[in-house]
Protein backbone atom coordinates (compact mmCIF):
# COMPACT_ATOMS: atom_id res chain seq x y z
CA UNK A 1 0.00 0.00 0.00
CA UNK A 2 1.44 2.97 -0.89
CA UNK A 3 0.19 6.16 1.04
CA UNK A 4 -0.30 9.88 -0.65
CA UNK A 5 0.56 12.82 1.40
CA UNK A 6 -0.37 16.51 -0.07
CA UNK A 7 0.65 19.13 2.38
CA UNK A 8 2.78 22.65 3.14
CA UNK A 9 4.76 21.07 6.09
CA UNK A 10 8.18 20.13 5.31
CA UNK A 11 8.97 16.45 5.75
CA UNK A 12 11.40 14.23 7.15
CA UNK A 13 12.70 11.68 4.88
CA UNK A 14 14.50 9.36 7.33
CA UNK A 15 11.19 9.38 9.41
CA UNK A 16 9.34 8.28 6.28
CA UNK A 17 11.74 5.41 5.15
CA UNK A 18 11.79 4.36 9.57
CA UNK A 19 7.70 4.48 9.44
CA UNK A 20 7.95 1.76 6.26
CA UNK A 21 10.50 -0.88 7.50
CA UNK A 22 9.34 -1.17 11.38
CA UNK A 23 8.13 -3.97 12.68
CA UNK A 24 8.64 -6.10 9.85
CA UNK A 25 11.18 -8.56 8.52
CA UNK A 26 10.06 -9.07 5.33
CA UNK A 27 11.53 -5.89 3.38
CA UNK A 28 14.88 -6.25 2.23
CA UNK A 29 15.17 -2.23 0.04
CA UNK A 30 13.83 0.41 0.87
CA UNK A 31 14.57 3.54 -2.30
CA UNK A 32 13.85 6.88 -0.91
CA UNK A 33 14.05 9.85 -3.37
CA UNK A 34 14.05 14.05 -1.95
CA UNK A 35 13.33 16.94 -4.90
CA UNK A 36 14.52 19.47 -3.49
CA UNK A 37 14.36 23.74 -4.75
CA UNK A 38 17.47 24.30 -6.30
CA UNK A 39 18.67 27.84 -6.45
CA UNK A 40 21.26 28.14 -8.14
CA UNK A 41 20.64 30.41 -11.39
CA UNK A 42 19.13 33.43 -9.26
CA UNK A 43 15.72 31.50 -8.20
CA UNK A 44 14.58 33.04 -4.30
CA UNK A 45 11.29 31.41 -4.39
CA UNK A 46 8.72 29.21 -6.01
CA UNK A 47 5.19 28.57 -5.20
CA UNK A 48 3.22 25.75 -6.20
CA UNK A 49 -0.54 25.74 -7.03
CA UNK A 50 -2.17 22.50 -6.88
CA UNK A 51 -6.25 21.15 -7.75
CA UNK A 52 -6.90 19.99 -4.70
CA UNK A 53 -10.03 17.83 -5.51
CA UNK A 54 -7.77 15.74 -8.34
CA UNK A 55 -4.51 15.89 -6.63
CA UNK A 56 -4.50 12.97 -4.33
CA UNK A 57 -6.61 11.10 -6.90
CA UNK A 58 -4.38 11.56 -9.49
CA UNK A 59 -1.05 10.55 -7.32
CA UNK A 60 -3.13 7.65 -5.93
CA UNK A 61 -4.11 6.28 -9.27
CA UNK A 62 0.14 6.87 -9.97
CA UNK A 63 0.86 4.60 -6.99
CA UNK A 64 -2.27 2.14 -8.08
CA UNK A 65 0.04 1.48 -11.57
CA UNK A 66 3.52 1.65 -9.54
CA UNK A 67 1.76 -1.17 -7.55
CA UNK A 68 0.18 -2.99 -10.43
CA UNK A 69 3.95 -3.35 -12.23
CA UNK A 70 6.40 -4.31 -9.32
CA UNK A 71 6.06 -5.85 -5.85
CA UNK A 72 6.38 -3.44 -3.63
CA UNK A 73 5.43 -3.94 -0.02
CA UNK A 74 5.11 -0.29 1.34
CA UNK A 75 5.61 3.13 0.35
CA UNK A 76 5.11 6.97 0.72
CA UNK A 77 4.38 10.02 -1.72
CA UNK A 78 4.63 13.26 -0.84
CA UNK A 79 4.33 16.42 -2.57
CA UNK A 80 4.53 20.03 -0.86
CA UNK A 81 2.22 23.48 -2.25
CA UNK A 82 2.57 26.73 -1.21
CA UNK A 83 5.93 28.68 -1.21
CA UNK A 84 9.08 27.16 -1.04
CA UNK A 85 12.50 28.83 -0.90
CA UNK A 86 15.92 26.72 -2.22
CA UNK A 87 17.41 24.12 0.13
CA UNK A 88 13.36 23.33 1.15
CA UNK A 89 12.20 19.70 0.47
CA UNK A 90 9.21 19.41 -2.39
CA UNK A 91 8.67 16.03 -3.31
CA UNK A 92 9.53 12.38 -1.59
CA UNK A 93 8.98 8.94 -3.11
CA UNK A 94 10.05 5.77 -0.62
CA UNK A 95 9.36 2.64 -1.68
CA UNK A 96 9.69 -0.18 -0.06
CA UNK A 97 10.13 -3.80 -1.44
CA UNK A 98 11.72 -7.36 -1.01
CA UNK A 99 14.57 -6.49 -3.39
CA UNK A 100 16.10 -3.70 -4.82
CA UNK A 101 15.53 -3.81 -8.32
CA UNK A 102 11.84 -3.37 -8.02
CA UNK A 103 12.04 -0.18 -5.12
CA UNK A 104 14.21 1.84 -8.05
CA UNK A 105 12.37 1.06 -10.75
CA UNK A 106 9.40 1.90 -9.05
CA UNK A 107 10.61 5.25 -7.69
CA UNK A 108 11.95 6.20 -10.68
CA UNK A 109 8.82 5.37 -12.45
CA UNK A 110 6.61 7.31 -9.94
CA UNK A 111 8.82 10.26 -10.02
CA UNK A 112 8.55 10.11 -14.49
CA UNK A 113 4.68 10.33 -13.69
CA UNK A 114 4.25 12.50 -10.97
CA UNK A 115 5.60 15.42 -13.22
CA UNK A 116 3.00 14.91 -16.38
CA UNK A 117 0.13 13.30 -14.36
CA UNK A 118 -0.18 15.21 -11.05
CA UNK A 119 -1.85 18.42 -11.57
CA UNK A 120 0.65 20.91 -9.88
CA UNK A 121 1.87 24.14 -11.38
CA UNK A 122 4.94 25.99 -10.39
CA UNK A 123 5.67 29.83 -10.47
CA UNK A 124 9.05 31.23 -9.79
CA UNK A 125 10.33 34.10 -8.17
CA UNK A 126 13.69 35.14 -10.40
CA UNK A 127 15.54 38.38 -9.93
CA UNK A 128 12.22 39.72 -8.15
CA UNK A 129 10.12 38.62 -11.49
CA UNK A 130 7.62 35.99 -10.74
CA UNK A 131 7.05 33.57 -14.19
CA UNK A 132 5.30 30.23 -14.24
CA UNK A 133 7.28 27.32 -14.98
CA UNK A 134 6.75 25.79 -17.98
CA UNK A 135 6.12 21.65 -18.98
CA UNK A 136 8.84 20.36 -20.90
CA UNK A 137 8.69 17.55 -23.59
CA UNK A 138 11.66 16.01 -22.09
CA UNK A 139 9.40 14.87 -19.05
CA UNK A 140 6.88 13.52 -21.81
CA UNK A 141 9.50 11.88 -23.29
CA UNK A 142 10.77 10.01 -19.99
CA UNK A 143 7.19 9.22 -18.75
CA UNK A 144 6.41 7.58 -22.31
CA UNK A 145 9.78 5.27 -21.97
CA UNK A 146 7.13 3.17 -19.17
CA UNK A 147 4.46 2.48 -21.73
CA UNK B 1 -26.54 22.29 -19.30
CA UNK B 2 -24.87 23.50 -16.26
CA UNK B 3 -20.93 22.99 -15.69
CA UNK B 4 -18.89 24.18 -13.07
CA UNK B 5 -15.97 25.79 -14.83
CA UNK B 6 -12.28 25.95 -12.10
CA UNK B 7 -9.33 27.17 -13.91
CA UNK B 8 -5.63 27.16 -12.75
CA UNK B 9 -1.95 28.59 -12.53
CA UNK B 10 -1.76 31.77 -15.40
CA UNK B 11 -5.24 30.59 -16.79
CA UNK B 12 -6.72 31.80 -13.47
CA UNK B 13 -5.11 34.91 -13.59
CA UNK B 14 -5.38 35.65 -17.16
CA UNK B 15 -9.40 35.24 -16.20
CA UNK B 16 -9.22 36.98 -13.42
CA UNK B 17 -11.01 33.83 -11.16
CA UNK B 18 -10.76 30.52 -9.93
CA UNK B 19 -13.77 29.17 -11.21
CA UNK B 20 -17.58 29.80 -12.25
CA UNK B 21 -20.64 27.80 -12.63
CA UNK B 22 -22.26 28.87 -16.13
CA UNK B 23 -24.87 27.49 -18.14
CA UNK B 24 -24.51 26.34 -22.10
CA UNK B 25 -27.42 25.56 -24.44
CA UNK B 26 -28.12 21.80 -25.37
CA UNK B 27 -27.59 18.99 -23.30
CA UNK B 28 -24.34 17.85 -24.50
CA UNK B 29 -21.28 19.70 -25.05
CA UNK B 30 -17.74 19.38 -25.63
CA UNK B 31 -14.15 20.93 -24.42
CA UNK B 32 -13.82 22.84 -27.61
CA UNK B 33 -17.39 24.21 -27.59
CA UNK B 34 -17.09 25.50 -23.83
CA UNK B 35 -13.69 27.20 -24.74
CA UNK B 36 -15.41 28.56 -27.75
CA UNK B 37 -18.15 30.11 -25.72
CA UNK B 38 -15.72 31.17 -22.98
CA UNK B 39 -13.18 33.05 -25.22
CA UNK B 40 -15.99 35.12 -26.23
CA UNK B 41 -16.55 36.34 -23.14
CA UNK B 42 -13.83 38.70 -22.35
CA UNK B 43 -10.33 39.42 -23.15
CA UNK B 44 -9.12 37.88 -20.27
CA UNK B 45 -10.60 34.79 -21.37
CA UNK B 46 -10.07 34.95 -24.83
CA UNK B 47 -6.19 35.72 -23.69
CA UNK B 48 -5.84 32.51 -21.36
CA UNK B 49 -7.45 30.40 -24.63
CA UNK B 50 -5.55 31.90 -27.39
CA UNK B 51 -2.88 28.90 -28.04
CA UNK B 52 -5.09 25.75 -27.20
CA UNK B 53 -1.85 23.33 -27.58
CA UNK B 54 -0.70 25.22 -24.15
CA UNK B 55 -4.07 23.88 -22.32
CA UNK B 56 -5.05 20.89 -20.29
CA UNK B 57 -8.47 19.77 -19.14
CA UNK B 58 -9.83 17.62 -16.63
CA UNK B 59 -13.49 16.19 -16.27
CA UNK B 60 -14.50 15.50 -12.60
CA UNK B 61 -10.93 15.33 -11.89
CA UNK B 62 -9.42 13.00 -14.58
CA UNK B 63 -7.94 14.24 -18.28
CA UNK B 64 -9.43 15.02 -21.24
CA UNK B 65 -9.18 15.21 -24.86
CA UNK B 66 -10.41 18.82 -26.07
CA UNK B 67 -12.48 17.09 -28.59
CA UNK B 68 -14.27 15.12 -25.06
CA UNK B 69 -17.66 15.10 -24.47
CA UNK B 70 -18.76 16.70 -21.11
CA UNK B 71 -22.32 15.88 -19.36
CA UNK B 72 -24.32 18.43 -17.51
CA UNK B 73 -23.53 19.15 -13.42
CA UNK B 74 -19.61 18.28 -14.66
CA UNK B 75 -16.68 20.01 -12.90
CA UNK B 76 -14.46 21.01 -16.15
CA UNK B 77 -10.99 22.28 -15.07
CA UNK B 78 -9.00 23.75 -17.40
CA UNK B 79 -4.78 24.48 -17.00
CA UNK B 80 -1.66 24.67 -18.22
CA UNK B 81 0.57 21.50 -19.29
CA UNK B 82 1.59 20.22 -14.90
CA UNK B 83 5.09 21.05 -13.56
CA UNK B 84 5.00 18.58 -10.71
CA UNK B 85 8.56 17.96 -9.28
CA UNK B 86 11.48 19.46 -8.90
CA UNK B 87 12.90 22.59 -11.30
CA UNK B 88 14.07 21.38 -14.42
CA UNK B 89 16.66 23.67 -15.90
Amino acid sequence: MIIVRVQTEAFDPAAVSSTLSAGRTDIGAIVTFTGLVRGDDGLSAMTLEHYPAMTEKALTKIAAEAESRWHILGGTIIHRYGRLEPGDNIVLVAIASSHRADAFAAAEFLMDWLKTDAPFWKKEEVDGKDRWVEARKVDEARKSRWD
Amino acid sequence: MRLHLVYFAWVRERIGKDGESLDFPGSAITVAGVIRALAARGPGYASAFEDLSCLRFACDQEFIDIDASIHDGAELAIFPPVTGGMRRR
